[in-house]
């Protein structure tokens, strides 16, 4: 029961009269960033990072998450009212949501999306609670091969849960290690892959990369799709809150089977995208009403909302407990802790005490802020969206560049947030994924210093990941994760040459 | 999307080769001190190599293999002729929708030309005010009107709120009412 006294420590922390406000400021703004096309969690949060540096870490860290929060919310409203996805992971969302609301269900649709992902959130967070402290407590005994196991892990199940080419997977994500290499090699101090040019000697910032490949590359998509929006308008009082509430709780197992999904799938880096497809998959096989799903069915909302909040709110745990974020989300607030000068990982629940209890317990709070939000502020974020295409679009652009400007003063990352732009539009068209990317950019450095140190302990022997059973056996998960795609259709074709 | 992704491609296995070249240069063995500098990104270039290289086989050949299948199993010609005009209207759309992304990106880059000149204040009221009338088919005025009030929104933000002052441009406009 250690965890609760924490708990309740924490929410004494963040139960100030400052971190609530930041509370419903950062979900406002994070809905709004979710409804905004070109803007979502990710390159949201690296835009206003730099505007939260003056602001105790505690609270700029609480903000931070409610913007994530909030632009988790946000995808729900687009994708219901206007069949535009407003963040990959809604894209589920559509297939029920948006022909509940052309049958004027929209209110209906919506309530069933905001509760689903606050239960998702919920489920997602009590884990958090329980589980964090134990994952931390077991990581404290890791050495630099485990933390390289560890971080190959993650890679692996990139390469293996992803529904991109694998081989693109791979390209992508060496050129974010690559990317992260560029610059002053921290242990011998020479200067690498800079071929001269001294401006690169700080290296590719990932705040950079993210607020590019993100948001001027999802400009550019939107802009090539021609948008137009039309989209259903939406009225919610208390009448329609209630009458939706009575009936979601028949759908008890649907939620708790795209709860247990999405956790799995975002401490995993799996992400919230597969998990809500999975989720709703898996209900349209397993529920009586499966041959109506995409006809405007609210079990078709409630499962991949459900598991999308789940699994974004699940990322947080790895981030948390052992320094690796799930998510490219996740990833930004990984790095904005390390502007702070905190080190996530498994030191940071003994060390920072405070902080880790006083987010944990933000999270209640702002998931509880969030849903108050967007139920009663619906045709408000609504009408954002009916502002034309031709002024948010270069509104966009600009807080964009301010956002890269901001992030170091510095003139050169606007033209490479616009090289990076570029890039995420190409990598977009041609599949290539954009997570691994900014993951292994984050994460490039930790990765190698694990790798160096494990092997300057062996003196270069491979073998040292496979030499005691606890590096072996996460080493061994992540070679599994990485040949299961081809597992997979091996076991389908054992199967259909036994039919 | 073929040319698309060979040029992609092509340019990752270019990228991966130069991180390979610098890697070697740095030296990617084992030195006095254990691993050189460039011992990881070594391996990093070598992948991206072989995953471009993958890919670009995979682009460039898998029509060619699976045709040569279908030759080997029917033993008659690959229908190649119902594929070219699908190839055309693609090819098409490519352009049209090539064509609407350069409407875009080039006023951007030449916004962030504008933002090294002239400053992020005056450069961002002229792009949201070009961008509105241009592309979006609207008067002058408001376009003026919609582009000065973000410039200004921004600059009550940055400059006299949060007191973060930001890029003025190599010839500051703004130095005319004393900021």
């Amino acid at each position: 029961m250690e965890e609760i006294n924490a708990l309740f420590h924490g929410f004494s922390v963040a139960l100030t009269p400052f971190n609530l406000l930041l509370m419903f400021i950062g979900v406002t703004l994070g809905v709004l960033i979710g409804v905004l096309p070109g803007l979502g969690g990710a390159n949201g949060i690296a835009i206003l990072l730099p505007l939260t540096f003056t602001m105790p870490p505690t609270s700029a860290v609480i903000m931070l998450s409610c913007i994530y929060w909030g632009a988790l919310f946000g995808g729900a409203i687009t994708s219901i009212l206007f069949n535009i996805p407003g963040e990959p992971w809604s894209v589920a969302t559509t297939f029920d949501g948006y022909p509940m609301a052309q049958q004027g269900k929209a209110g209906e649709a919506l309530t069933t999306a905001f509760t689903s992902s606050f239960i998702g959130a919920f489920f997602a967070i009590v884990m958090i609670t329980f589980l964090a402290p134990l994952v931390a407590k077991f990581a404290l005994q890791f050495g630099p091969p485990e933390f390289f196991a560890v971080f190959f892990l993650t890679f692996c199940s990139f390469i293996g849960m992803g529904k991109e080419p694998p081989f693109k997977i791979l390209v992508a994500m060496m050129l974010g290690f690559a990317l992260a290499a560029v610059g002053i090699d921290t242990v011998t101090g020479q200067l690498r892959l800079i071929f001269g040019w001294h401006e690169l000697m700080r290296g590719f910032d990932f705040l950079i990369a993210v607020i590019g490949l993100f948001g001027i590359g999802e400009i550019l998509l939107s802009m090539e799709e021609g948008l137009s929006f039309s989209g259903r308008t939406a009225k919610i009082n208390t009448r329609i809150v209630i009458e939706t509430w009575k009936k979601l709780p028949k759908y008890w197992m649907t939620s708790l089977r795209s709860c247990v999904i999405g956790c799995w799938m975002g401490i995993t880096p799996g992400g919230a995208t597969p998990a809500s497809f999975m989720s709703y998959g898996i209900a349209k096989r397993m529920s009586p009403d499966g041959a109506k799903f995409g006809t405007g069915q609210a079990e078709g909302v409630i499962a991949p909302e459900t598991a999308a909040h789940a699994a974004g709110t699940a990322a947080l745990l790895p981030m948390l407990s052992l320094g690796i974020p799930g998510s490219p989300t996740a990833a930004v607030l990984l790095g904005g802790l390390l502007i702070w000068g905190l080190q996530p990982g498994p030191l940071l629940f003994v060390e920072q005490k405070d902080f880790v209890w006083g987010l944990i317990a933000s999270m209640y709070l702002g998931n509880i802020a969030g849903l108050i939000i967007v139920l009663t502020c619906v045709p408000l974020f609504a009408a954002i969206l009916r502002v034309p295409f031709s002024i948010i679009a270069p509104v966009i652009v600009v807080i964009c560049a301010i956002g890269a400007y901001t992030v170091h003063n510095a003139m050169l990352d606007i033209w490479l947030m616009l090289l990076f732009g570029v890039m995420g539009y190409a990598f977009k068209k041609l599949s290539y994924p954009l997570a691994p990317l900014v993951l292994a950019l984050v994460l490039g450095d930790q990765a190698e210093g694990a790798f160096r140190q494990a092997m300057l302990m062996s003196q270069g022997d491979m073998r040292i990941f496979f030499s005691n059973w606890l590096v072996g056996s996460i080493m061994g998960l992540g070679l599994l994760m990485l040949v299961w795609p081809v597992l997979g259709k091996l076991v389908a074709q054992l199967r259909k040459s036994a039919a | 999307m073929r040319s698309a992704e060979v040029v992609v491609a092509l340019f990752m296995l270019g990228l991966g080769a130069l991180v390979i070249f610098d890697s070697v240069r740095l030296g990617w063995g084992w030195g006095t001190e254990g691993p050189e500098a460039g011992y990881f990104p070594f391996y990093i270039g070598a992948m991206i190599c072989i995953g471009s290289l993958v890919t670009l086989f995979q682009v460039l050949l898998g029509e060619q293999i699976k045709g040569l299948a279908v030759k080997w199993i029917v033993r008659a010609k690959p229908a190649r002729l119902h594929h070219d005009r699908r190839k055309d209207h693609e090819v098409f759309v490519e352009w049209s929708a090539l064509r609407l992304v350069l409407q875009v990106l080039l006023p951007a880059a030449v916004y962030v030309l504008g933002i090294q000149l002239i400053g992020i204040y005056v450069a961002s009221a002229a792009y949201i005010a070009v961008f509105m009338v241009w592309l979006g088919k609207y008067g002058w005025t408001r376009g003026l009107i919609v582009g000065v009030g973000v410039s200004a929104v921004t600059f009550a933000m940055f400059e006299i709120w949060f007191q973060v002052p930001l890029f003025k441009g190599e010839f500051n406009p703004l130095s005319l009412i004393g900021y």
